[in-house]
């Protein structure tokens, strides 16, 4: 299932987004309803930025993106409200393994040089990643291959599905 | 061929694989305990229905424990009909549950030996690691992993690389452990130990009760780590004897194992620590005044809301006010706990002192509800974390710090370590 070329715009974050950046507890222990949290994604570090992103858009990151709370709803909203992936320098543990399970594509990689705005492509057939008007070219490590498997089956409910027990 | 040398996370998971595995293995293992809070809880059952099509009668609830702390009692509709989707599943499938008042999920499964020396629980709370104090390996994951643990009482691993953190000295009268492990964060940073265990040793580990080490081991996912493992050495024999007949031995890593790192923290040169909003990048000691005013003070959460926790913040308070203006909440982290310190005469002295004492739970800590900041309020709490908007408003400012600075910060309502000077008054 691995995703066609993806271009998009980038959304620029810095170090260490939270899980709590994405998605407030306060909204997640009303709900569990992904249409009813979208308007609050990314809310606590930056108002609006539901009304300002259009599906393709991508986020880019720092350091530790994801680090916090375990709550799976920061990568389902992130996918949910069109974002196809998420890059970043390095990923916190459980953010990381939610996103598979989920299916959201992550990349590791140096974003240094990659500002907001820029437009983004990635190539999944040969992990590389674009961002012309930098003159930046750049290969994202590949997945481990047991993760390789989940992502390629959707995500770890549709694998086990698929493989009847784990 | 003789076995390799192996640390105590490789060991306990090759105990849950069947093999022998080693670090950056990609391993499948059984999980004895699969716990799930209102936090994470409903959106787990959810998928087992709606993704597993996994009727709620054919999960095998024995291995399954519910906890309802996050929003206990329910602040609102959505929070009230979630808990009632886990209240039913809970009666469905037979697996316990801990309901509003029992207390937070992280105090009371160590509290009521539900988590013992080598095992291997999942918690749908990044805090779950929060265990490794009793040497059981816990791991926190989000809904639909839990709900995978529930069905299959399976899950899928790395194994982790191994930190050694060897702890010296003894703390002073003057610094807590939440203190210590303030400085360790500093030192590690908050992506230090990422994916890593870290593993506590040293002699200076003998002289931290077990509510200062479930301190510790609470805040290694401050640093990213995967999970914390002490050993089970005497004073944790003796803990576990108080709850469960024939404690089990547990496991520890072999000499000659190879840790990632080895590092060493002396308990005797800490001092008190704040941390500053918002984030744990900005640590520092807190020597004098710091002096920014607060408005409100928060003693509480599964990092310091234990009878040793009330007791310290207590001292402090005896005999004193609140300053005028500043709310002093306190969330007994459980029933048991509210109950000693009722029995102790703490709650006591801590209402005449000013505090509002809340529901057995998290209380304030995630935003809830029970003290949800306004705009421009400063809050000094306990908890373990200070992100923007952590307590429920994002135009607030949050400091993390130890029980008694929090409760010298309340008394003189700034930010400070300062020991309150003047006579308390003999009541
Ligand atoms: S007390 Fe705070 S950190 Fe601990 S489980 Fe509750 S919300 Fe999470």
């Amino acid at each position: 299932m691995t995703p066609t070329s993806i271009r998009g715009q980038v959304r620029r974050f810095g170090d260490n987004v939270t899980t709590d950046d994405v998605i407030a507890g306060k909204y997640k222990h009303e709900t569990i309803s992904l249409d009813q949290l979208a308007p609050h994604v990314m809310e606590n570090i930056r108002p609006g930025f539901y009304e300002e992103i259009d599906p393709g858009d991508i986020i880019v990151g720092g350091r530790n993106f994801g680090c916090g709370s375990s709550r799976e709803q920061a990568p389902a909203l992130i996918k949910h409200v069109g974002i196809p992936v998420v890059i970043a320098e390095s990923f916190a543990r459980i953010f990381y393994r939610n996103a598979i399970n989920i299916g959201l594509a992550l990349l590791e990689c140096p974003t240094l040089g990659i500002e907001e705005g820029d437009l983004l492509e990635y190539d999944p057939a040969r992990d590389r990643l674009t961002v012309a008007q930098r003159g930046i070219e750049l290969t994202s490590t590949p997945l481990p291959e047991e993760i390789r498997a989940i992502v390629d089956a959707g995500g770890l409910l549709a694998y086990v599905k698929q493989e009847g027990s784990l | 061929m003789a076995q390799a040398a192996r640390t105590t996370a490789e060991k306990i998971i090759a105990a849950h694989a069947g093999a022998d595995v080693s670090a950056g293995a990609a391993v499948r293992v059984d999980v004895d305990l699969v716990m799930a809070t209102d936090g994470n809880a409903p959106l787990a059952i959810e998928l087992l229905k709606r993704e597993l099509g996994a009727e709620e009668a054919e999960i095998d609830g024995s291995r399954i424990v519910l906890v309802i702390d996050h929003c206990a009692p329910a602040p609102n509709a959505g929070a009230a009909n979630m808990q009632v989707a886990m209240r039913r599943f809970a009666a469905a499938c037979g697996a316990r549950i801990y309901d509003a008042g029992s207390g937070i999920s992280h105090v009371v499964l160590p509290e009521q030996g539900d988590v013992l020396p080598g095992m291997l629980v999942l918690g749908s709370d990044s805090h779950t690691v929060t265990y490794g104090a009793l040497n059981c390996l816990g791991i926190g994951m989000g809904s639909t992993d839990i709900a995978v643990a529930m069905r299959t009482g399976r899950t899928w691993l790395r194994v982790p690389e191994t930190i050694k953190v060897w702890l010296s000295g003894q703390l002073q009268e003057t610094a807590s452990a939440k203190d210590a492990v303030l400085a360790l964060v500093r030192e590690i940073g908050v992506d230090g130990a990422t994916y890593a265990c870290l593993e506590f040793d040293g002699d200076g580990l003998e002289s931290l009760s077990m509510e200062e080490r479930l301190t510790f081991a609470n805040m290694s996912i401050e640093m990213g780590a995967k999970c914390a493992l002490m050993p089970v050495d005497g004073v944790c024999r003796e803990w576990l004897g108080q709850r469960v007949k024939e404690p089990p031995a547990g496991e520890w890593s072999d000499p000659g194992c190879s840790f990632a790192a080895e590092l060493e923290l002396d308990l005797g040169a800490v001092r008190p620590m704040v941390a500053r909003p918002h984030d744990l990048t900005e640590i520092t000691e807190l020597d004098g005044a710091e002096g920014t005013p607060i408005d409100i003070a928060f003693i509480g959460t599964c990092t310091n809301g234990r009878l040793s926790d009330l007791r310290r913040a207590a001292k402090v308070l005896a005999g004193r006010q609140v300053a005028p203006g500043v709310q002093l909440i306190v969330s007994p982290g459980s029933r048991q706990v509210l109950a000693g310190a009722l029995s102790e005469g703490l709650i006591e002295s801590l209402v005449a002192a000013g505090a509002l004492i809340t529901t057995p739970g998290c209380g304030p800590c995630v935003g809830t509800h029970q003290g949800v900041p306004g705009d421009g309020h400063t809050l000094i709490t306990t908890a373990n974390r200070n992100f923007r908007g952590r307590m429920g408003n994002r135009e607030a400012s949050i400091f993390v710090a130890s029980p008694e600075v929090v409760a010298r910060s309340a008394l003189a309502g700034v930010v400070t370590g300062a020991v309150p000077t003047g006579q308390a008054s003999e009541r």
